[in-house]
């Protein structure tokens, strides 16, 4: 009798098992198939300006600027943004150094933006210009994103089409075009409380004058313009997640992200970035994070070809290499009544970053080339 | 065990036709809210980290960023 009671007791413990993990998928996974009402709706960015200072110092460039955001909403329906970035790029890199002579030019950007929200639906417009004294892009781009199941889950599709005009300062006859289309798709879920996660993908595809009037290749150790391709073809598909452990003035995330990227140029690339963001009390938040980008080379890569190829190109963007990355950045939100009013927040961000080329050598010394980098920022935003 | 699978069968078909609800209660999306809890804090920040990754590494595309143009040759 006592075996049939425990027998019994199993079955019914099994059971609830059974019908609690039941319960789990429907809630989970069923919402990813099962339209709902939405208990929420959408919502537009926050109205901020934001001031930075950047700076990028390694490999002989260095390109620093001021740059300048402003966002501001209308009857909560619709959102304006509008933005200028300047970099004044002073450039001897080792491609400079070694097949010209150092130069400083500035590249200047303004861009556009509406946010329009309809009901779960935000669908953004954008303009975007760049100037440089041999590089001029002008872009446009759409892009719609929608929460579903009650705000858990939002879909995003997204599309841009640019136009470049490429020039060589050295050449006033020099002139050719390129054009670009990017298509993007994206899913980000609420898993719980305290974790999300998303993916995104998207395909690029370009035409035209895909090289650099300036760059030459090394074809059996003499210097020869490079000849690029005129098409290309890329996709890539990016994992991300952040997960909250802690409560109160002293909580912590951690965040997971990894990107695979694939061409039709046989370049395969992977870029992985791991951080954790820690509150210090009311007024520090502080993150730190590595970042690793590792990339096989282009088909027609050659530091020095041995061979006469229809293209060929010594372009070390293009190359085998690997890159790392240490950031550090710190975040603190003054407190007084006038600070608190216009939410000011000041941010300080540093990233040491490390080159090594397995396939570009420096032809001053014939060793493998690398280099490190510095990338600083200082933010200050506001809201309004 | 023909009656077990059976059950679970019917379990997830009647399930499936209630409507989902919300995972996550109002009161608790002030946790999601944080920035803590952002891809992206700043707009400008991550253009300038994206600038500089873009002109010098092959890869591009899938950022989560929406817009896009890179002015980088």
């Amino acid at each position: 009798m006592a075996a049939t009671d425990r027998a019994a007791a199993r079955l019914k413990a099994a059971g609830l098992t059974a019908w609690r993990w039941i319960k789990g998928v429907t809630k989970g996974v069923g919402g990813g198939v099962i339209a709902t009402q939405a208990a929420t709706a959408a919502t537009l960015p926050e109205d901020r300006a934001e001031l930075v200072y950047h700076s990028y110092d390694g490999g002989g460039v260095k390109a620093t600027g001021p740059a300048l955001l402003v966002r501001k909403s209308l009857a909560d329906r619709v959102s304006f943004s509008a933005s200028y970035y300047v970099d004044a790029v002073s450039n001897a890199s080792i491609d400079v150094v070694t097949t010209a002579s150092p130069f400083k030019e500035t590249r200047k950007t303004y861009d556009l933006g509406m946010d329009w929200l309809v009901r779960d639906s935000i669908v953004s417009l954008g303009v975007y210009t760049s100037r440089e004294p041999d590089y001029n892009v002008d872009t446009a781009s759409l892009d719609v994103s929608h929460e579903v199941f009650g705000g858990m889950s939002t879909v995003s599709l997204g599309f841009t089409r640019s136009s470049d005009e490429v020039l060589a300062v050295n050449e006033p006859n020099f002139k050719e075009r390129a054009r670009h289309w990017q298509y993007r798709a994206g899913l980000t879920q609420v898993l719980s409380p305290r974790w999300i996660a998303s993916f995104n993908i998207e395909a690029v595809s370009d035409e035209g004058y895909l090289g650099s009037p300036y760059r030459a290749a090394r074809v059996f150790g003499a210097a020869v313009p490079e000849r690029m391709p005129r098409t290309r073809s890329s996709r890539a598909i990016k994992l991300r997640t952040i997960y909250d452990f802690g409560d109160g003035p002293w909580r912590t995330a951690v965040r997971v992200e990894y990107r695979h990227f694939w061409d039709n140029w046989d370049i395969k690339a992977g870029t992985v970035e791991i951080g954790a963001s820690q509150y210090f009390g009311g007024n520090w938040l502080v993150d730190v994070g590595w970042r690793s980008h590792a990339q096989d080379k282009a088909l027609f890569y050659s530091d020095n070809a041995q061979t006469e190829t229809r293209f060929v190109t010594r372009n070390r963007q293009l190359s085998t290499f690997k890159s790392d990355s240490l950031i550090a950045k710190a975040t603190w939100t003054p407190r007084s009544d006038w600070t608190n009013k216009y939410d000011l927040k000041l941010t300080g961000v540093f990233e040491r970053k490390q080159f090594r080329f397995d396939d570009f050598t420096d032809s001053r010394t014939g060793a493998k080339y690398e280099h490190d980098a510095n990338l600083f920022q200082i933010l200050v935003s506001a809201r309004f | 065990m023909k009656r077990l699978a059976l059950l679970l069968l019917v379990a997830l078909g009647a399930a499936g036709c209630s409507p989902i609800q919300p995972w996550v209660k109002p009161y608790e999306r002030e946790r999601l809210a944080d920035p803590l809890m952002q891809w992206n804090r700043s707009a400008l920040s991550e253009r300038h980290r994206e600038h500089v990754h873009n002109v010098r590494e092959a890869a591009r595309g899938a950022t989560g960023v929406q817009g896009g143009g890179c002015g980088c040759n």
